[in-house]
């Protein structure tokens, strides 16, 4: 046994260690990507509406299980869990108020059904998930598209806001003149962005073939101002500005009064008439 | 066929029986909660609650959730903790084979492979040179690996097992052609290629469940070498002490199917607790 013959073995065992890390190495990457574009295809899915309570859809994916006992539990089969190709993660719950509406039972039998805190009875109860209040649901946002409303064209329609749970509150009527008439008044129906459940009764309701209210992720309804506007007038709004209530920005003035110099002659001299 | 044996029929399938018993009285409890709201057994195999109390959840899909950044409640942390208990100290990758529903898929392509030979014509046969066991370990890591960085249970996103058990329930879509893939990659590419090569949940049940209490035991003085049961074993590496030497099944990849206890016909094989007595007797 030569060393020589030693160290060739020690050789071909270094290579062929390196190979192997190489070519799990490889495998891994390969499969990874592969893997991974699946899961990413299928998260994909920005009108997906979720339960009541549902966290927002990045934190909903890190904590739903996809038991479908949130389905179960729900006693107008308003929930459906996502089959394989359906275009939302298969197995997550969500709803198409179109075809059933949200109920928005007082018990909220599916959030209580959660076993993961995917849903979250914080988001629709007061005092930390004691007091159930199935109103501080936002599944998403009732959006209206006036161009195919009806009691936009001037008939007379106000199913959506019947419809809404939250009458007069989550959708309101605004009177307004029908100028093409010019003798009739309008009622059009507008949505309380700060109200809305999203529970989709009114898109449910809607009497025109493809409905002109319809619920949307806050995600993809809602627009942003950023922090750069403030609402001056709003008290708690202006703490932004002003944390400490703005007293930082007072200055001490001066305690003479203003001068009045035109009448006064403090220009020290009389006042030309010419 | 070779593994017609002596004794009664039934002694025969007592196992293969109870296992299809198990696995379709399982969905049926699902699809009855689902369907006619029955309060026995709710959920699915990711997350259940038997009796309205007693809550399970799949403990990988949970360990899943927790690498992608989810805080999950006590109750899914608790299910999961039942669960994984239970199989680590009781049934091992028990499972795989009583409880999963693609284990009668896979079983009926391994099946049909053993049956009409011809089916393997152009596969990888097991001795030869097979698609490592271990590739359903490095899958096990790599799931946990991209759930952390898609941020939700990258497993559970294209999981067959979660596609069949999950579809039975609530609606297949087009789940079926997973489950159709699957099977014609058993039959016609690698014996056992999902179950035993591919499967992360399978490969996390091996992890957890080496030391479980319930072991196929062999004694090898009755044992005539005849190797019906490497031929119906879906992990055929487990049964490497057959006719060597009396013992336990010790491998975590053992799924306690039971299936070469059936087919023994010299009660060389046993479904039971570990025996410490068996093994010291094989040393002597």
């Amino acid at each position: 046994m030569s060393g020589a013959k030693d160290m060739d073995r020690n050789e071909t065992g270094r290579r062929e260690f390196f190979s192997r890390l190489a070519r799990g190495a490889a495998a891994a990457v390969a499969g990874g990507v592969v893997w991974g574009g699946l899961v990413r295809e299928g998260q994909n899915a920005p009108l997906a509406l979720r339960p009541p309570g549902a966290l927002s859809e990045s934190e909903f994916l890190a904590k739903c299980i996809r038991c479908g006992l949130c389905v179960e539990a729900c006693p107008y089969d308003t929930l459906q869990l996502a089959g394989p190709g359906s275009g939302e993660p298969t197995g997550t719950p969500s709803l198409k108020p179109r075809e059933v509406p949200c109920y928005l039972c007082t018990d909220i039998p599916c959030t209580v059904a959660c076993p993961t805190g995917a849903l979250d009875l914080a988001l629709v109860s007061t005092d930390n998930g004691r007091t159930l209040d199935v109103n501080q649901t936002r599944i998403g946002l009732a959006v209206m598209d006036y161009h195919n409303c009806i009691a936009a064209w001037g008939l007379r329609c106000d199913a959506c806001y019947r419809a809404c749970p939250l009458i007069d509150k989550a959708i309101t009527l605004e009177h307004t003149r029908n100028e093409r008439t010019g003798r009739h008044a309008m009622l059009l129906p507008k949505v309380q962005t700060d109200v809305c459940t999203g529970c989709g009764l009114c898109e449910r309701a809607c009497i025109v073939e493809e409905a002109a209210i319809f619920v949307l992720p806050h995600e993809v309804a809602l627009g942003k101002v950023g922090d750069n506007y403030v609402r001056g007038w709003d008290e708690v709004d202006q703490q932004r500005v002003n944390p400490d209530g703005g007293a930082a920005d007072q200055v001490d003035q001066s305690g003479a009064g203003a001068l009045d110099y035109l009448n006064d002659g403090v220009l020290g001299g009389e006042v030309d008439d010419d | 066929m070779t593994e017609s044996a002596a004794g009664p029929r039934s002694r025969h399938l007592r196992f293969l029986v109870a296992r299809r018993l198990l696995q379709l009285g399982v969905a049926v409890l699902f699809v009855g909660a689902n369907a006619w709201g029955w309060k026995i057994l709710q959920g699915n195999l990711s997350s259940s609650v038997l009796l309205g109390t007693i809550p399970f959840a799949d403990p990988f899909a949970t360990l899943q959730l927790l690498a992608a950044g989810g805080m999950l409640a006590t109750n899914a942390l608790l299910g999961a903790g039942i669960t994984a208990v239970v199989y680590a100290v009781f049934g091992g990758r028990m499972f795989c084979s009583w409880i999963c529903p693609m284990n009668p898929v896979t079983d009926l392509a391994n099946y049909l492979g053993r049956r009409f030979p011809w089916f393997r014509a152009g596969s990888r046969q097991d001795p030869r040179k097979p698609l490592a066991r271990s590739v359903r370990t490095w899958f096990m890591a790599l799931a946990l690996v991209l759930s952390a960085v898609l941020g939700t249970a990258a497993f559970e996103a294209v999981s067959p097992v979660g596609m069949l058990q999950r579809g039975l329930v609530f609606g297949m879509g087009l789940g079926w052609w997973a489950i159709a893939g699957v099977f014609l990659f058993d039959l016609f590419i690698q014996r056992n290629g999902f179950c035993g090569h591919l499967c992360p949940l399978g490969a996390f049940y091996e992890v957890i469940g080496r030391f479980s209490l319930l072991r196929v035991i062999h004694d090898h003085k009755k044992c005539t070498s005849c190797w019906d049961c490497l031929r119906v074993c879906p992990e055929s590496q487990v049964l490497n002490l057959v006719s060597k030497g009396s013992g336990s099944v010790l491998s975590g990849a053992c799924t306690n199917c039971g299936r070469c206890v059936e087919v023994c016909h010299d009660d060389a094989l046993a479904l039971t607790f570990r025996q410490q007595g068996i093994a010291q007797s094989s040393g002597g």
